[in-house]
């Protein structure tokens, strides 16, 4: 009822601001005719990346429902699941942009669906924009490619820069997840980094998604005694080798890739997770009524507290709903041409630009699990 | 190092080695692969996790709540997934394989919407005793999964050859037509079996949870492979050859991570598997083709 009335309020405003704006000329951006927007999101809602696909459609729906509340925009969700599976995705963005007919699509989740679905979206002419996709040569795949998600090569630098000072660290294990784009390619930049830095690589240890017993790697690299352990790994995972290396005894600290950033790391491994640092665009408890509200209101809405993924999938919605609302109309092409130019956004990560190649400008921040929180690592 | 990544090697062998007795008790009797075993195996370690994190119960009340339910798993497999589909013409040999695979999905789905996806901590103060041997921290927790594994095989192997119902089920496996002429009762004989099985499933569930703090909804296809591929190295039906399958398989994994690359792990692993059964075609407790099967 109450809606109503403010649609009604909405559909008035509408209807007679350009009336009343009408004799300078031009109407003020945003006060045009409602653009009505379908948007695709493509996500991992069954199967093993679940968790993430949960956070990622809850930042997505909350950003929807702001954004519908205000003038001038209605967008309208398109959820599909793709079990984190290439072929999965690529179906569901085959049906999204044909059969629905969206004007861009969110997702997928993993880097190794976006290597399948952006080819498919850019030749079709469809912004897509990946809000969890971090490994390198994301946006690299087409003009229509874009991504909010703080790539590894950004990210791992600024982490691994400040444990070293820190810490004076001089040798240090390499541990990673061999069977995902994404923490392989964590590992690459973490190699590059400790080469550059002159770090001794003491070894290189992998392993594979859904693993129970990491205790083979852990016992060796336990007696190679290295300073610090670099780690490439998602949260699950990682969780996991944090507990049991602990246990074990290895009390070194960690340095983690962006998927090791979540608060889901302390609720699985509790004590353990401390000493753990990472560089991410997210930071819940950061100074920043924009962050506040979010965190409050999420956490009012899923009982629970936004992860970095949640977060990403906030902004990224409030992206396309910034692109839309400069492109003046729901087009591809338009649609397209806005984001490209967006710059200077201020969203729950931060000031975020996109560059010339519609990748990732922001400045990270490194934090560091201390007694079952994180805080700013300094 | 080297008696760490022994010991790391004997526990996750013996878990390998009570999961793939399951595969091979249903296997010897019913000729068929239960694809749902590792997610009834899974079923029992959240039933184990419930129990022991979440009420705070003891940890014999966790053994005997997931052997309960999963026995009761096993049933309902055998009632809904199996029997229907036995003895009658026109269905095929592969359609059992087929239905449990069906079982196994919705299991894990299951278990995806009553535990929520994502590790869980499984946590028992059991888990935190240890003690040292010269520079070798040894948990208790790693002495009772070997125990528990070699009971069980020599339980089993008891079982099969001493008793009444063993031999029945041993009759049952070389045809089910002359048992059930010769007195068997061989409905009864294969319910027993995938309940015996489906608990033990249970059993190493708790032991998983107990071994490595975290289960999810995935270790029943993880493990659930391993012990497939166990049974076909330590011999299809053979209860040494899983014992002995899970050990060289767990001890080959950790090794080749302590002295070689963790990135060969399964490739190492598997290659020794392929090598033996180019060599023994039967596995490596396996009875020659002709007279073993019908």
């Amino acid at each position: 009822m109450n809606g109503k009335i403010r649609l009604a309020g909405l559909v008035f405003a509408f209807v007679f601001a350009p009336v009343l704006l009408g004799a300078t000329g031009y109407a003020e951006k945003g006060k045009g005719p409602e653009i009505h927007a379908k948007i695709g999101v493509i996500s991992i809602l069954t199967g093993p990346g679940a968790a993430y696909g949960e956070a990622i459609t809850n930042g997505f729906k909350l950003a929807q429902e702001e954004m519908n509340a205000r003038a001038g925009l209605r967008i309208d969700l398109v959820i599909e699941d793709s079990s984190g599976k290439q072929e999965q995705a690529l179906a569901a963005a085959q049906k999204l942009i044909n059969s629905d007919q969206v004007v861009a699509i969110l997702g997928p989740t993993l880097s190794t669906e976006m290597k399948v679905v952006g080819p498919e979206a850019n030749a079709s002419g469809v912004p897509i924009m990946g809000t969890s996709t971090t490994a390198q040569g994301i946006t690299q795949i087409g003009k229509f490619v874009f991504r909010n998600s703080l790539p590894e090569a950004l990210a791992i630098p600024a982490s691994i820069g400040k444990a070293v000072r820190k810490y004076n660290l001089r040798k240090v294990a390499l541990l990673y997840g061999n069977d995902d784009v994404f923490t392989k390619s964590g590992y690459d930049t973490m190699k590059k980094v400790s080469e550059e830095m002159k770090l001794a690589i003491l070894t290189t240890e992998t392993f594979q998604k859904g693993q129970a017993d990491y205790k083979a790697q852990l016992t060796k690299i336990k007696n190679l005694a290295p300073d610090a352990i670099f780690c490439s790994a998602l949260y699950e995972e990682g969780a996991v080798i944090l507990s049991q290396a602990r246990k074990m005894g290895i009390a070194v600290p960690f340095v983690g890739g962006n998927g090791f950033n979540s608060p889901k790391v302390i609720e699985i491994a509790k004590g353990a997770a401390d000493g753990l640092v990472v560089a991410t665009p997210w930071f819940g408890e950061k100074d920043d009524p924009k962050v506040k509200a979010f965190v409050a209101k999420y956490e009012k809405r899923y009982g629970k507290k936004p992860d970095q993924f949640a977060a990403q999938a906030y902004d990224g919605l409030t992206l396309m709903a910034e692109g839309l609302k400069k492109a003046g109309k729901a087009d591809r092409a338009a649609l397209r041409d806005a984001l490209a130019g967006i710059r200077n956004f201020h969203g729950v990560l931060g000031t975020f630009s996109f560059d010339e190649e519609r990748d990732v400008v922001m400045e990270p921040a490194v934090l560091i699990i201390r007694n079952g929180k994180f805080q700013l690592f300094r | 190092m080297f008696a760490e990544q022994l010991i790391n090697g004997i526990t996750l062998g013996s878990i390998y080695a009570i999961v793939a007795l399951g595969y091979t008790l249903v296997f010897g009797v019913l000729d068929i692969i239960n694809m749902a075993h590792g997610e009834i195996f899974m079923f029992g370690a959240f039933i184990g996790m419930v129990i022991v994190t979440k009420m705070n119960a003891p940890l014999a009340a966790a053994f005997a709540g997931a052997v309960l339910v999963t026995a009761a798993l096993g049933y309902l497999l055998e009632r809904v997934a199996l029997r229907p589909l036995r003895g009658r013409t026109g269905v095929s040999h592969l359609a059992p394989l087929i239905s449990t695979i069906g079982v196994s999905i919705l299991l894990e789905n299951l278990a995806h919407h009553i535990f929520g996806a994502g590790n869980q901590l499984f946590e028992t103060p059991f888990a935190e005793i240890r003690f040292t041997i010269g520079s070798t921290t040894v948990y208790l927790v790693q002495v009772v999964i070997l125990a528990v594994s070699v009971v069980l095989m020599g339980g089993l192997s008891l079982w099969l050859a001493r008793t009444r119902s063993g031999k029945g089920l041993r009759a049952t496996a070389e045809s089910l037509e002359t048992a059930e002429l010769l007195g068997v009762d061989t409905k009864r004989i294969i319910t027993a079996t995938v309940v015996i099985a489906s608990a033990m499933g249970g059993i190493a569930g708790v032991l998983v949870g107990m071994a490595f703090n975290y289960i999810n909804n995935q270790i029943g296809l993880s493990m659930g492979l391993k012990g497939l591929a166990i049974i076909i190295f330590g011999g299809m039906g053979s209860v040494a050859g899983a014992m002995a399958g899970g050990l060289i398989l767990g001890l080959s994994e950790t090794f080749v991570v302590a002295y070689g690359s963790s990135g060969y792990r399964d490739a190492i692993a598997f290659l020794t598997i392929i090598v033996v059964l180019l060599l023994r075609p039967q596995g490596l407790f396996g009875r020659a083709a002709p007279e073993a099967r019908r």
